[in-house]
Order: structure tokens, then C-alpha cells, then sequence
């Protein structure tokens, strides 16, 4: 397959001094639906924007299906559809007026009829924009990237604030954009929408790329494949260093790495049926209360704590 | 491929719809119909655009229409001759227009000092009356000489020359005459200013322009269907304000209906252009709101709108002839109540087209669309 987005060592500095973004490289294929996962502030938006031809970097090279925005960008701006993390369309128009508009900047636009049913806004279509639900609102917005028949979607953030179902729908949607041949790059600080939806994802921090691969690569790599998460009576007021005893816990069987979360110990384990029973004697020989115990498999969230020590969501 | 395999293929999906294609001019002419739509349907904008300056023309039409000047009144202060001063008033032929009233000293001079009397009339002492007058109020001074006028005629002064006077409130030399063009003028430089500057800033902020400028969009055709709704509007608004002066006040308009509508055009996209160059980099609304009346604020006071610039000191003049809104308004009062020519007024063209013209530049040159 080829490459539908590359860019090399992007980086970009705002006023000279803030450097949202230091050195990014990304290579996405083509049919392939790539996710930048990462907190806010992280980057995220800069670099989509700079893709997207909406921001000139600092430094850095940007290639599109093989074209760069310095010498093609009327042509490009025929095959990407973009979504942007906030766009306040015209409240006075009408879902089928808006998307007519968008329509009518392109060569050869898909009919409006089409995408009103594709994205499940027919019944809308001659309502205000103003009087749209919050998913409704971000379908239109996707609405007016697929109304081109891009052969790139660039959604930033596209289920920020939607209830689950909204959430939901427009996955649908963006599966099914895939599934046609399309090529998709979203930005997301939900890692649910980016284990579930990215063939491939990159895990965006300080402007950086910090992990490249599948969710499951990842997880596999770097996560652990399942969390042991527990709480002891008596171990935080027993005055023992917190590092030293959370290190003894890293002796018992398949355990990779210890960490503290929360009040809580969390063990990255590899079977969990060796560790458990082991952690079970090791409480008991220590004459501790076991407050508290799940395990679970490990999540994308996992390896970006592993990563960085911090919570995606920590603001 | 062959065709006996696609025939059963098509007919059982719906057709894919045909191909569409877009001509040069199809985001243009949507773009135009979307703003024409999203204007009809701002109730704001058909009130503060159409409404409002009919309203405005409206009251201060009636506040300074033409009446016979008020009847001055005179204080008589309270004496032995003070009767005797009011009726030689009244008996004076054509004084009929004086109202005089007796009262004491105190209450004369409290009433002049609040306007209640336009004068004050001692009572004669050794055949001499004095008259208390402000000399800074005009009607005080006008009550001055016509009461003396009154007395000294009741007295027995005869006029040593035959005047006959003819009384003059034609239409064109009114004060409603002198405000339509100028509240014309007012109305495209606010809907220019607004409805450009203002709205642009708004698409900036909502990221609009953003998201536009991320479609193969042509950004001047953007621009120039934002100018073109300015236009269509202004034919309205002049329209409106002209018929409605016609009308309610029988004004009379000697300039041809193109050379207005044309001026009306120049002076759209003269302020059009000035919008656009305001609203070039701000970011938010507030900003803008302060940046549009900090340009309007000075031909609001000097371009002559609500009352003549000549009332300003004459080394100014220059200044206050090189506004827009001044070069507007004349040019407007010249072609509606004079019927001048517009080459006769090449100066006043030439500002406007220099003044948008310039800003149209700048502001293409400096416009962030991000």
C-alpha cells in the first residue's frame, strides 16, 4: 500500500517561543484509518491542521498522496474532506442549505440527497442549523467533508462532548467511509474511539510522537495484556517507603511492571492466573487486609500511563 | 467486462446519481443566496437596516418640521406703567405674536434665567424703558427688537421705508430635506461597516473562514458575494428611506434615480472596502465592535448627518471634506436636493473610490482567514 499522508520532522512554533509541535514524523497508508491519541495540549490540533494545509509549519515536510500544499493546493483541496474540532456553522441555514454550499465549492460534488441519508440527516434536512442536536450538529459537520467524495477524512476530534449513541453513528459512519477506500486521520483523547476505530495509531505528547502501532500492538508491547489492580490494608500508614514496597510486588510470577494508581496498586501482568494466587499467599504471609481487587485487560490508557506517567484525561 | 453483466447489475440498485458538475460561478451564487438568506432571516438586521432609519427620519422629521416661530414672551416687571406697557403691545398692529404677563422682579429674573421669558421689560422711569435680555440665546435677542419694534411703532414711529416680506418653507430647504441624504449616508456607512466588518469577524471567530478556506472555495469569490448582498441591500435602503421621504414629507428629489443609485453603489463598497480593512485581523467580536465605532465615531460628529460641518471652525473644514461620510453626504444632498451633476463632483467621487479603494487593498493584503 502506499503512503496517503507522510510528513518528516514537523515542527511548529508559535510566536517563537511556545513549540506546540517538535519533530513529528507520521507515514499513513493509504485505506488505513490512523489516530493521533493524546491529552489536550498535546499537539494534536497543530499537527492536523499543518496536514490539512491550514497552518504552514515551522519546519518540516508534508506530502499528500504524493503532493505538497506549497505547489498543489487548489487540486488537493478537491480530495480531502476536513472536520474541524469546532466549526459554528451558519445557525440560520438549513442542514440541505449548508451542505448545498459546501457542495457548490468542488468540481464534482456527491448529490446532497446522498449524504443527508448516509449520515442519517434526511429527516433534518430542512431544519435550521440552530436547532440541531449536538450529534446531529457534528454529523452535518462530517457531512460537509463527505460532500466532496474525498479521498482523504481528516475529523479533529469529531465525538468531543456526544453521548454515547451520537458517538456511536458516527463511528458507523467513518467505518463505512473506510470501508468504500477511503483514508481516515482523527485526532482523539478517547481511547475507546482510538482502540475501536484505528487500524493504526500514534500516541501524540510535548508535541512528540511517543508510540507508533495497532491499539493492539500497543497494548501488547507496552501495556501489559492484563492489569491486576489492588489496595491493602495498612499499606500506605505503615511508614514504608512507597517505592519500596510497591517494588517487592514486582517479584511475583508474570508480572512485567508495578505502578501506583490512585491509591491503588496496579501490576501489568501476563497471565494472571499465576500472579493472582501468588499475590493472594503474599498478602496473607504478610498478615495484610486485602481491601480491594480487579483485573482487567489492558487498555490503551495503560500504555500511555506506562508512557508518561500521567492520565490522558488528567485536566 | 462486458455488457450483458453490468445490464442486471444496474437495474437492481438504484442508479448511482448522475455526475455532478459544478460551473466557475456555482460557489459564488451560493454563497451570495446563503448571506441573502441568513439576512432575511436575522430579524435584527431588517429591523436595524430598514426599520430604524425610517423610525429615525420618522421623529426627527416631526421634532424639526417647519411651524410659525413661537409667540415670544416678555416679562413685565410689576409697576405703576407695567398695564400700560401690555396694552400698548397689544394695541401694536401686527405684534400679535408677543405674549406679555406682569410679575415681580424676582420671578422675571428666575423666568429668564430658565427660559420662560424670552425678555424682560422695566417699566418706563423718566421716559426711558430698559430691556433685560441673554444675548446668547437667539430667541431672546429676536424678542429684543421685535418688542421694541412693537412699542416704538404703537407709539407713533413711522417706518421710513415700504418693506413687504415673503415667507419662505419650500421643499428642499428644510431641515427633513437636509436629513434624508444625510441619514442615507449614515445608513450605508453603519450597514457597510456591520454587516462586512462585523459579520466577517464573526465567521473568523466561529471558524467559518477557517473551515472554508479549508475547500476549494475561491476566497475572492467569498468576498465578492459578501460585497454583492452589501449592494443588492443598499437598493433596498435608499429605496426605502427616498419613497418614504417622498411620501410623509413631499420631498422632492431633482437628481436622476441612477446617479443616486450610483452614488448609493460607490458609497456601499467605499465603506464596504473600509469594513473589510477593519475587520482584516480581529479575532473576536468585542474587538471589532470597538475597532467599527472608534472608525465611525469622527464622521458621526463632523460629516454632517444631523446638522451642517459649516457649524465647525473653517480651518478644519479641509479635514472634515476628506472623510468618506462627508464626501457621501454632500454628494448625496447635491444630487438629491440640487440635481448637481455627478461630474461635477469628481472630487467628492474621487475620495470615496480612494478611500475604499485603498482599504479594499490593505485589507486583501493583511486578511486573515484563519
Amino acid at each position: 500500500m502506499s503512503a496517503a499522508i507522510q510528513c518528516r520532522d514537523l515542527r511548529k512554533t508559535y510566536d517563537g517561543k511556545v513549540e506546540a509541535v517538535r519533530g513529528l514524523n507520521l507515514e499513513v497508508l493509504t485505506g488505513e484509518c490512523f489516530g493521533l491519541l493524546g491529552p489536550n495540549g498535546a499537539g494534536k490540533t497543530t499537527t492536523i491542521e499543518i496536514l490539512e494545509g491550514l497552518l504552514a509549519p515551522t519546519s518540516g515536510e508534508v506530502s499528500i498522496l504524493g503532493h505538497s500544499w506549497r505547489d498543489d493546493e487548489r487540486e488537493m483541496r478537491e480530495w480531502l474532506g476536513i472536520s474541524l474540532q469546532e466549526t459554528r456553522l451558519s445557525e440560520k441555514l438549513t442542514v440541505r442549505e449548508t451542505i448545498e454550499l459546501f457542495a457548490s465549492f468542488y468540481r464534482e460534488p456527491r448529490s446532497s440527497d446522498e449524504v443527508l441519508e448516509q449520515l442519517q440527516l434526511t429527516e433534518k434536512a430542512d431544519s435550521w442549523v440552530g436547532k440541531l442536536s449536538g450529534g446531529q450538529r457534528q454529523r452535518l459537520a462530517v457531512a460537509t467533508a463527505l460532500v466532496c467524495n474525498p479521498k482523504i477524512l481528516f475529523l479533529d476530534e469529531p465525538t468531543t462532548g456526544l453521548d454515547p449513541q451520537s458517538r456511536r453513528q458516527l463511528w458507523d459512519i467513518i467505518r463505512a467511509f473506510q470501508r468504500d477506500g477511503g483514508t481516515v486521520m482523527l485526532t482523539t483523547h478517547y481511547m475507546d474511539e482510538a482502540e475501536r476505530l484505528c487500524d493504526r495509531l500514534a500516541i501524540v505528547d510535548h508535541g512528540q510522537v511517543i508510540a507508533e502501532g495497532s491499539p493492539a500492538d500497543l497494548i501488547e508491547r507496552l501495556g501489559g495484556h492484563h492489569v491486576v489492580e489492588f489496595a491493602v490494608s495498612g499499606t500506605s500508614a505503615d511508614g514504608k517507603s512507597d517505592g519500596a514496597a510497591l517494588q517487592a510486588w514486582k517479584g511475583l510470577p508474570s508480572v512485567e511492571s508495578v505502578r501506583e494508581d490512585d491509591g491503588m496498586v496496579a501490576l501489568n501482568v501476563k497471565q494472571p492466573h499465576l500472579t493472582i494466587p501468588a499475590l493472594l499467599d503474599a498478602i496473607h504471609q504478610q498478615g495484610t487486609q486485602l481491601q480491594h481487587l480487579t483485573t482487567r485487560q489492558a487498555s490503551l490508557e495503560d500504555v500511555f500511563v506506562r508512557l508518561t506517567g500521567r492520565h490522558l484525561r488528567e485536566d | 467486462m462486458s455488457v450483458a453483466q453490468e445490464t442486471p447489475v444496474t437495474t437492481k440498485q438504484t442508479p448511482p446519481s448522475p455526475p455532478r458538475r459544478n460551473g466557475r460561478w456555482a460557489g459564488y451564487t451560493h454563497l451570495l443566496a446563503a448571506r441573502m438568506l441568513e439576512l432575511k432571516r436575522e430579524p435584527e438586521v431588517v429591523f436595524w437596516v430598514f426599520v430604524f432609519p425610517l423610525l429615525l427620519a420618522l421623529g426627527l422629521g416631526i421634532a424639526f418640521r417647519n411651524k410659525p416661530a413661537d409667540a415670544t414672551r416678555v416679562a413685565v416687571v410689576s409697576g405703576d406703567d407695567a398695564q400700560h406697557v401690555v396694552s400698548l403691545l397689544q394695541s401694536s398692529p401686527g405684534h400679535t405674536a408677543i405674549h406679555a404677563v406682569i410679575v415681580d422682579v424676582a420671578a422675571a429674573k428666575n423666568g429668564l434665567r430658565l427660559g420662560k421669558y424670552d425678555l424682560i421689560i422695566e417699566p418706563p422711569r423718566d421716559g426711558q424703558v430698559v430691556y433685560d435680555f441673554d444675548p446668547a440665546r437667539p430667541e431672546s435677542v429676536l424678542s429684543r427688537d421685535e418688542v421694541d419694534q412693537a412699542l416704538q411703532s404703537a407709539l407713533g414711529r413711522k417706518d421710513v421705508i415700504v418693506a413687504h416680506s415673503a415667507a419662505s418653507s419650500e421643499p428642499g430647504s428644510r431641515y427633513i430635506d437636509f436629513l434624508i441624504p444625510g441619514l442615507l449616508g449614515m445608513n450605508l456607512m453603519n450597514s457597510g461597516m456591520w454587516g462586512i466588518g462585523f459579520a466577517l469577524v464573526d465567521m473568523r471567530q466561529r471558524k467559518l473562514l477557517k473551515r472554508f478556506v479549508g475547500t476549494p472555495m475561491r476566497r475572492g469569490d467569498f468576498l465578492l458575494a459578501i460585497m454583492t448582498s452589501r449592494l443588492l441591500l443598499m437598493v433596498i435602503e435608499i429605496g426605502l428611506l427616498l419613497v418614504f421621504g417622498v411620501i410623509f414629507f413631499h420631498m422632492r428629489v431633482l437628481g436622476s434615480v441612477f446617479s443616486i443609485a450610483l452614488l448609493g453603489g460607490l458609497g456601499s463598497l467605499t465603506f464596504g472596502g473600509v469594513g473589510l480593512l477593519t475587520a482584516s485581523r480581529a479575532q473576536k467580536i468585542e474587538s471589532i465592535s470597538g475597532l467599527i465605532n472608534l472608525v465611525m465615531m469622527p464622521m458621526w460628529i463632523f460629516s454632517g448627518v444631523f446638522f451642517s460641518y459649516e457649524r465647525f471652525p473653517a480651518a478644519i473644514h479641509p479635514l472634515i471634506k476628506a472623510l468618506p461620510l462627508t464626501a457621501l453626504n454632500d454628494a448625496l444632498r447635491a444630487s438629491i436636493l440640487e440635481g448637481t451633476p455627478l461630474l461635477q463632483q469628481w472630487p467628492r467621487l474621487l475620495i470615496l473610490g480612494l478611500c475604499g479603494g485603498i482599504s479594499f487593498v490593505l485589507a486583501l493584503k493583511w486578511f486573515r482567514w484563519t
